[in-house]
């Protein structure tokens, strides 16, 4: 331990603790930009600065270590004007626009120039521009770009894939694409992992609102509307409201005020997939040597683009399950369409997503199973949009009663969920497998291990009349790629494996609220969790919806018309590079 | 008004003499790999606001220019853009009125000749290619890649043993380096910007001098994979050292009696001990590296047999034959070469020179080696030859300065024209022709001609020549791809069309620097181990201190000390004095760490392992 003095106050430090980390422990607040805990403290905001005693130049916060009998000023008039005019300069570059910027309300710049009460920028307006493919899911203006690094690293250090650079000299350094000259041209997944840390509105999921509302409008459309697991854990942060408050019910209630004809869950398919996949797997494994294995599930598709992209070779070891929100694509567009005889061109599908990616995989071409001529789901929108539209149509969700969402297709169990969290699918999954071999439900928290917060896990289980499971999941493309790559050397092997491309999983989506330097995947799994242990019904296999289309329509999974409508042929597109 | 006054304009240059003196401080510390379209740009509005503004082609010409070039900066240049750039900056060559717009223009045509790539690159896509490749300078320039800032650090923090382990993990010749190396990573120090840069040699120095014994790292389990070095020099040391630690078997062959390459058979004593020579390579044969000595490929053993008894082969054969002069009289009795002399003293075999007139020829590091060897086996006057002149020579400026507090005697415009003999056969003189120098070469060095003056007449008993020297190359020309004497290699190390086989240092590059060889070695080893199909990664266990966010207030470097000329000249002890503690201390706290601040830090500051 250490002593430092701040603002004339002595604490006890830690040694090797940061300025910056022991002043925030002590109730300091220092600014700051560019910062991102272990990731980016690489100081080049300069807005932390602080003053150190005998130490003629102002210092980072962020990444200068405290040292005994060190006296730091936090908030003195000369480290008040460095920190404003440090500020300005930021604000010179930058587009001010705020009335229009999807981020105004929650840009970490906006409130520091309000808490700084900058009124004025006494330099001329020299306001990038980039070029861009603006019908692409992710979207960087370099007029809002405020250069402070952390889509790098969260793209190098957490996600593995490097698809941003340093690009430009001297006073030109901007953030650009580092080996492609177009988003679509490069390995991108669409994870949303930089748009969730930008701290200003430079990084944004294309906005497909203005689709939704056009749909809303047409009076020859039926709309309906799925959302996903995820999203009900955390979409109540945008309005300030605990996650007991922020209920499915009550998006269900606003989503039915837009104009919705039928507002869906998402949690439907999702058990249809672990019949699918569930299923799929118990075929590889009991005819093992005409696979290659591990499995992998299919569910993300940031991971589809990552392993096209990254590990070609293991594109066969996917599960050909489509996706839940593919699967209710194909339902929705034949099953349900025919169940309340709608032509399948006049139905238009609107998903809720917590994804960036999903609206890339909503636009593949092998995602057209049921018309042939146009999109399983019309459109994707994330988290942010669904609360965005909340708010243009001044429907205040705290003030709304909940409603149940319509049926059939609106009928989830505790087993779906948890799609949202990292290790959920293979929670459920092997929930539903060992009743499919064995014939009796397990204890619904017999997986438990495969549950938290931990970038890799592992476990190993028994199901009688088969054999011993081992499974492996992992969170975040890095996790991915280490997993990838010890598979590739021998090093591990696993039967079933589970990948979701965003730490935490879905629940630490791209397409999710942001809240400044707040990782809250874990927090927001823990809530489907609690879902889960909640639900009258914890077993995909028992939720009698299911159990209903498969009677009526399906048959049995992996049926023929499964296989045409729930099924997919991951080589039917192509990532850049991929031969 | 009086008639004359005194010394007005000198006084108000004062102020701009000091801009430029911080302008030539930032151009020694500018760093690597800067955007030349960039620079192109800014030096060309150096040049703008130093145009006096009388005609037209500076004035309005360079402004032009530079508008021009900034269009292709901000992404709003064509081809036609970088047309007119090139018509424009001809004609500005052509027609200004004095040096200051012209010089301007072909600074500019230089850019756009040489780096055109760049400005077409900034034109088609908009991007700059040019990104900052080593953020940090000292480690970008050496060859190496040694973690310069960390083992300063730990220099700083008493930790030598540290600093020689963390050198280590790069290069294994951490001594051999400290005594001899030619320090390119001090070139652009960032230090520059404040006074001068860091004594990077000096610590190392300090370093190695106080560390004590080091056990011999880990290795990695044994693979069974064996592989041939074909060399015993640094490149080939480096390359068995590393891949042993990978755990491969090693047999080095060396031809000689002894392990060392040039370290041992071309450089003297004075500057590089044999016993820390011998020290170093006693550590690199303790991880177990097998050696076979007087044996030389294509003698004892063929490179065919080699191929067939190993996973991979190393070829690693220096540059060890003496270049020629070719001028009438070079057979005379008394006329050697750099390399014969400098490899009898590697043999310890020492020529008396008493009471001897020696010339040696050439300028290079070599030639000065030679010279002061000379100078020391007793010779009555030493005389070193060059052809240009004296701030032309190739050899170090300290190791000229040195030669001549030895006193030897520089003879500078001098072209070698024949030598003259005695009866007996032996030498008699060395005849030269007078030079001046002129217009530039190739390269752009001010070259010579021969000047209106009559031929000299240099006295000698014995002539060394120390013109360069050759690679042995043509007996493997069958076997393996040559060029000019010289292996052709790829940066990998790799020999095209040739499985297994890898080949750097001397006889890839043409005679270098030993640091050089050690990075061919280090680049060898890693490519063979993963050619082996392997990635057995070299790291070390060693804590780089944090660096203290503290004032650097200006502080000079603490240079190196030789011993006086007149307790140095007759003996071969070492004459570089090591620093002092204090002075190690100072001159480590001096270090910018350019790994934590600056771009350095984006990445975490160092390459842990490779």
């Amino acid at each position: 331990m250490v002593k430092v003095k701040i603002d004339g106050i002595e604490y006890e430090a830690k040694e090797g603790s940061t300025i910056f980390e022991v002043a925030k422990k002590n109730g300091i607040d220092i600014p700051s930009l560019c910062f991102l805990k272990d990731l980016n403290e690489i100081a080049a905001c300069r807005v932390c600065l602080v003053e150190i005693e005998g130490v003629d130049r102002l210092a980072p916060s962020c990444n200068t270590k405290v040292a005994d009998g060190m006296v730091v000023y936090t908030n003195n008039p000369r480290v008040r004007r460095a920190r404003k005019l440090n500020l300005q300069l930021i604000l010179s570059q930058h587009d001010g626009n705020c009335t229009t910027c999807v981020r105004s309300g929650n840009c970490e710049l906006q409130k520091l120039a309000n808490d700084f009460n900058v009124k004025n920028i006494p330099f001329e307006l020299d306001v990038p521009e980039n070029e861009w493919d603006f019908d692409a899911p992710l979207i960087k203006q370099n007029s809002k770009c405020i250069k402070c690094m952390r889509c790098i690293q969260i793209c190098d250090k957490v996600q593995g894939l490097e698809i941003w650079d340093v690009v430009g000299s001297g006073g030109r350094t901007t953030v650009g694409l580092s080996a492609a000259d177009t988003i679509r041209e490069s390995k991108c997944t669409f994870c949303g992992q930089c748009v969730t840390h930008c701290p200003t509105g430079a990084l944004t999921a294309r906005d497909d609102t203005g689709r939704v509302e056009a749909a809303l409008s047409d009076r020859d459309k039926v709309t309906v509307v799925q959302v996903a697991p995820a999203v009900r854990a955390a979409w109540g942060e945008a309005f300030g409201m605990t996650r007991e408050e922020a209920s499915f019910g009550k998006i269900v209630t606003a989503l039915k005020r837009m104009g919705f004809d039928y507002v869906f869950d998402t949690n439907f398919t999702a058990d249809l997939t672990i019949m699918e996949e569930g299923t799929e797997f118990l075929e590889r494994f009991t005819h093992k040597y005409n696979y290659q294995w591990p499995m992998f599930t299919s569910c993300c598709p940031g991971w589809i683009r990552f392993i096209k992209g990254n590990y070609p070779k293991y594109v066969d070891n996917l599960s050909t399950a489509k996706s839940p929100q593919q699967m209710f694509g194909a339902v929705t567009k034949s099953y349900f369409a025919e169940k309340i005889g709608v032509d399948p061109h006049n139905i238009f599908l609107v998903s809720v997503m917590p994804c960036v990616s999903k609206k890339e995989e909503a636009d593949l071409p092998t995602m057209k199973s049921v018309t042939g001529d146009t999109n399983d789901v019309d459109v994707v929108i994330t988290t942010r949009e669904l609360t965005r539209m909340m708010r243009a149509q001044h429907i205040d969700p705290k003030k709304v009663p909940e409603t149940e969402a319509d049926s059939p297709l609106g009928t989830g169990t505790g087993a779906a969920v948890i799609f949202g969290a990292t290790g959920g699918v293979m929670d459920a999954a092997l929930r539903s497998a060992y009743a499919l071999v064995t014939g009796k439900n397990p204890d619904a928290d017999a997986f438990t291990d495969v549950r938290g917060i931990k970038g890799w896990k592992e476990a190993k289980f028994e199901i009688p009349g088969a054999g011993t499971v081992r499974v492996a999941v992992v969170s975040g493309l890095q996790n991915t790629r280490k997993l990838m790559d010890a598979i590739d050397a021998g090093e591990v092997s696993y039967d079933f494996v589970e990948v979701m491309a965003c730490p935490g999983g879905c629940a630490g989506g791209g397409g999710q609220p942001i809240r400044e330097a707040c990782e809250l995947a874990e927090e927001r799994g823990n809530e489907l969790w609690r879902l889960d242990k909640n639900a009258k019904i914890r077993y995909s296999h028992e939720n009698p919806d299911v159990k209903a289309i498969y009677d009526e329509y399906f048959g049995k999974p992996l049926s023929e018309k499964s296989h045409h409508l729930l099924h997919t042929d991951h080589h039917g597109w192509k990532m850049p590079g991929e031969e | 008004m009086s008639r004359l006054e005194l010394g007005s304009t000198v006084e108000k240059q004062a102020q701009i003499d000091a801009i430029y003196k911080d302008l030539v401080r930032r151009v020694k510390a500018s760093p690597i790999r800067t955007c030349p379209v960039d620079m192109t740009y800014a030096s060309l509005n150096v040049c703008l606001a130093q145009s006096c503004g009388k005609c037209v082609p500076c004035r309005t010409g360079l402004r032009q220019l530079s508008n021009l070039i900034e269009d292709v900066l901000e992404n709003r240049g064509t081809m036609e853009t970088l047309r007119l750039i090139e018509e424009l900056s001809k004609e500005i060559a052509d027609t200004a009125d004095c040096a200051i717009g012209r010089t301007a223009a072909e600074l500019v045509m230089k850019a756009v000749k040489n780096d055109r790539d760049d400005f077409v690159c900034h034109i088609e896509t908009h991007n700059c290619k040019a990104r900052a490749e080593g953020p940090i300078p000292c480690i970008a320039l050496c060859p190496a890649k040694v973690d310069i800032p960390g083992y300063i650090a730990l220099v700083n923090a008493g930790k030598y043993q540290d600093a020689v382990k963390l050198i280590r993990k790069d290069n294994p010749f951490p001594s051999a380096c400290a005594y001899i190396c030619e320090h390119a990573c001090e070139e652009h120090c960032r230090r520059n910007l404040i006074d001068d840069a860091i004594n990077i040699r000096g610590l190392k120095r300090f370093a190695v001098d106080n560390a004590g014994e080091i056990e011999t790292p880990k290795k990695y389990e044994a693979t069974g994979k064996k592989v041939a070095v074909l060399g015993g020099g640094p490149a080939g040391l480096s390359a068995a050292y590393y891949l042993k630690i990978m755990g491969h078997d090693v047999t080095v062959f060396e031809m000689r009696e002894k392990l060392g390459g040039m370290l041992r058979y071309g450089i003297p004593e004075y500057r590089l001990p044999k016993a820390i020579l011998d020290k170093e390579i006693e550590y690199i044969l303790s991880t177990g590296v097998e050696v076979k000595l007087k044996t030389k490929v294509g003698r004892e053993v063929s490179l065919e047999e080699i191929r067939s008894a190993y996973d991979a082969v190393f070829f690693t054969i220096g540059a060890h034959s003496d270049k020629k002069l070719g001028i009438e009289g070079e057979d005379a009795i008394g006329v050697t070469s750099a390399v014969a002399l400098l490899r009898d003293m590697g043999k310890d075999i020492m020529p008396d020179y008493t009471g001897k007139n020696v010339v040696v020829v050439g300028g290079g590091n070599v030639a000065m080696d030679v010279t002061r060897t000379s100078v020391r086996l007793g010779a009555k006057s030493v005389t070193c030859v060059y052809r240009r002149r004296i701030e032309d020579m190739t050899a170090l400026p300290e190791e000229v300065a040195g030669a001549r507090e030895e006193d030897a005697t520089i003879l500078a415009l001098q072209a070698p024209l024949r030598i003259e003999k005695n009866e007996d056969g032996t030498v008699k003189a060395l005849i030269t022709k007078p030079q001046i120098i002129g217009g530039s070469d190739r390269s752009g060095r001010p070259s010579v001609r021969d000047a209106a003056l009559p031929e000299r007449e240099i006295p000698a008993d014995v002539i060394i020549v120390a013109i360069g020297q050759d690679i042995e190359s043509r007996p493997f020309s069958s076997e393996i791809p040559v060029n000019r004497g010289r292996i052709i290699a790829g940066r990998d190390c790799r020999i095209e069309n040739l499985k297994g086989v890898f080949a750097g240092g001397d006889c890839v590059t043409g005679p270098a620097t030993v640091i050089k060889a050690i990075a061919a070695g280090k680049t060898a080893a890693a490519n063979i181990d993963s050619y082996l199909g392997f990635n057995h990664k070299i790291s070390v266990d060693v804590e780089i201190p944090e660096p203290s966010f503290m004032d650097k207030p200006v502080c000079g470097r603490v240079s190196i000390t030789e011993l006086e000329a007149v307790d140095s000249k007759d003996n071969f002890n070492c004459i570089e004095c090591g620093m002092t503690k204090e002075a190690a201390d100072q001159e480590s706290s001096r270090c910018l760490r350019c790994d934590k601040f600056g771009y350095g830090t984006f990445f975490g500051g160092r390459e842990v392992s490779w």
